[in-house]
């Protein structure tokens, strides 16, 4: 069904890919969220995983991460096996992660410098004044002053809270950034911006990422890669530039948005 | 045959739940004796479960006192009813309602908001969030709270104890018109350390109790506002009849024989 293998080689995979996933499955009771997913991710490169909702691109980087275990397949990060890790070493791995989720998930009752060096502080033992030092500039990075850093989340409106999301999710300066739906909720303008943030500060760390998103626009901007999951598969996996040739039915009216097609939604998530 | 499924149904959904629950208090334990702690959390809760239930406990602790003097009074009216009215508030304090009633006062207030903060994280994605920056839930979240519950709550008891005879003492001097020297002297003769022993010590199992049920309910609850609604409403109810529980079990542990 893909005009590429699911698990092609790609350019920058010479060295083995970040991650690799080999037929992974999960579901819950009764219910088959991935029935099978098979994915390379190269170093340094960008993938973006499109889907309907409840089509299981969540669970499937919450499989990567090991905030889900699989029930069955292999998932790899640096060539190292990772789905029976659990205690210290499934610490040191995440260590490695960043993740912007898609409500920002800050925590509220921390300000926003406190939220962005969380990670240092409480993950990697940092003393507060150097891991303030180090939120202030991440703060910059993705554009936002020194005024907001005393600020609690509550008070920030939805743009504001994923921009210091994204910090709190650079801060440690991750090897592969996560991001879900990071887009969502966002006016085209405000959305436009975090895209060129995702972008810039992707290329700045010379990270991984992986995003999951149902937003065309948004996936055409930061993805390298695309794959589209259906029915806990990924049906198609190939080059942004060639998703418009990609002759898949599936694709096709999901990249078009129409409601006549052979996607059948799913109703329970 | 349908009868027997739903029982069968509700024995396995029971079982699983007891299991479920026995699994997270053995991981929150262990979080609880191991390093790193987290000082400055512990003493937030502290604060928040020790200090500001203050007003809430004291408050029942005066009246409780005062209603079991006037109660008591009419009780043993024509026996010598001054030493038993000063022995039986003492004694019924001490032992029980102290212990009993700041418990469920804080379940109410503490359990509750427990599980309502803990659940809204676990529907925000906090929780997931503390997990991604290499932070162990358990150890955040769910550790500082149950030391401090268990901390807190014989403390809140000692006071309310206190407040709880004064209240007694107040009804019994200035309504029942008793000597207050001698109604002081007869709590005195009545105090006797097991008694107040065994009232903390159920008061640190109630305070176990309450965090539990408040930090499992919340990091176990799904499905948004109804979600959290439903974690915050099975704390406070299943901290309360299991601190009723306890109470007798405790009591029949320490004074049976």
């Amino acid at each position: 069904m893909s005009d590429i293998p699911a698990n092609g080689a790609t350019a920058s995979a010479s060295a083995g890919p970040k991650i690799r996933m080999v037929d992974v499955h999960k579901s819950f009771g009764a219910k088959k969220v991935l029935d099978g997913v098979t994915l390379d991710v190269g170093a340094g490169e960008s993938v973006v995983i499109i889907g309907g909702s409840g089509s299981g691109k969540s669970v499937t980087i919450k499989c990567v991460m090991g905030l889900l275990r699989p029930d069955k397949g292999s998932i790899e990060i640096d060539g190292q096996e990772t789905t029976h890790l659990s205690g210290y070493e499934r610490d040191e791995l995440m260590r490695k992660f960043g993740m912007l989720f898609q409500g920002g998930a800050l925590f509220d009752s921390l300000k926003v410098w406190e939220n962005v060096a969380f990670g240092l502080i409480q993950g990697r033992n940092m003393a507060r004044g150097p891991a303030r030092e180090r939120a202030m500039e991440t703060l910059a990075q993705v554009g936002l002053g020194a005024d907001v850093a005393g600020l609690w989340p509550a008070e920030l409106s939805g743009g504001m809270q994923k921009r210091v999301a994204l910090a709190r999710a650079i801060a440690a300066r991750p090897d592969i950034i996560f991001f879900d739906e990071p887009t969502t909720g966002l006016d085209p303008i405000m959305a436009d911006i975090i895209n060129e943030l995702i972008v810039k500060i992707v290329k700045e760390l010379g990270a991984t990422a992986v995003s999951i998103t149902h937003d065309m626009h948004s996936a055409r901007k930061i993805g390298d890669r695309m794959a589209m999951i259906y029915g806990g598969k990924l049906i198609w996996v190939g080059r942004t530039a060639d998703i418009d040739q990609s002759g898949n039915p599936y694709v096709e009216q999901f990249i078009h948005g129409s409601a006549v097609g052979p996607i059948k939604m799913e109703v329970r998530g | 045959m349908n009868f027997l499924a739903g029982v069968g149904r509700f024995f396995l959904a029971f079982l699983s739940h007891t299991g479920r629950l026995a699994i997270f208090t053995g991981v929150a334990l262990s979080h609880c004796v191991r390093p790193p702690f987290f000082p400055r959390l512990i003493l937030r809760q502290l604060i928040d479960i020790g200090y500001f239930s203050l007003p809430v406990v004291g408050l029942t602790a005066i009246f409780t006192g005062m209603v079991l003097a006037l109660q008591s009074h009419t009780g043993f009216a024509g026996f010598s009813a001054q030493s038993a009215v000063a022995r039986v508030v003492l004694l019924s304090m001490a032992r029980e309602l102290g212990p009993v009633l700041a418990g469920l006062m804080v379940a109410g207030r503490i359990g509750a908001a427990m599980a309502a903060e803990i659940g809204t994280m676990r529907v925000t994605e906090q929780v997931d969030a503390l997990t991604t920056l290499s932070t162990n839930p358990f150890k955040y979240l769910i550790a500082p709270r149950m030391i401090a519950a268990v901390v807190a709550l014989p403390c809140l008891v000692v006071v309310d104890d206190i407040i709880g005879v004064f209240g007694g003492f107040l009804v019994g001097v200035y309504n029942l018109s008793y000597n207050p020297a001698v109604y002081l002297h007869d709590t005195w003769d009545s105090l006797h350390t097991t008694d107040v022993v065994s009232g903390l010590v159920k008061a640190a199992v109630f305070g176990f109790v309450i965090a539990l049920m408040g930090c499992y309910n919340g990091f176990n609850s799904k499905g948004g506002a109804q979600g959290v609604g439903r974690a915050t409403t099975n704390a406070v109810v299943s901290a309360s009849i299991l601190i009723l529980t306890l109470d007798y079990v405790i009591t029949a542990l320490f004074f049976s024989s």
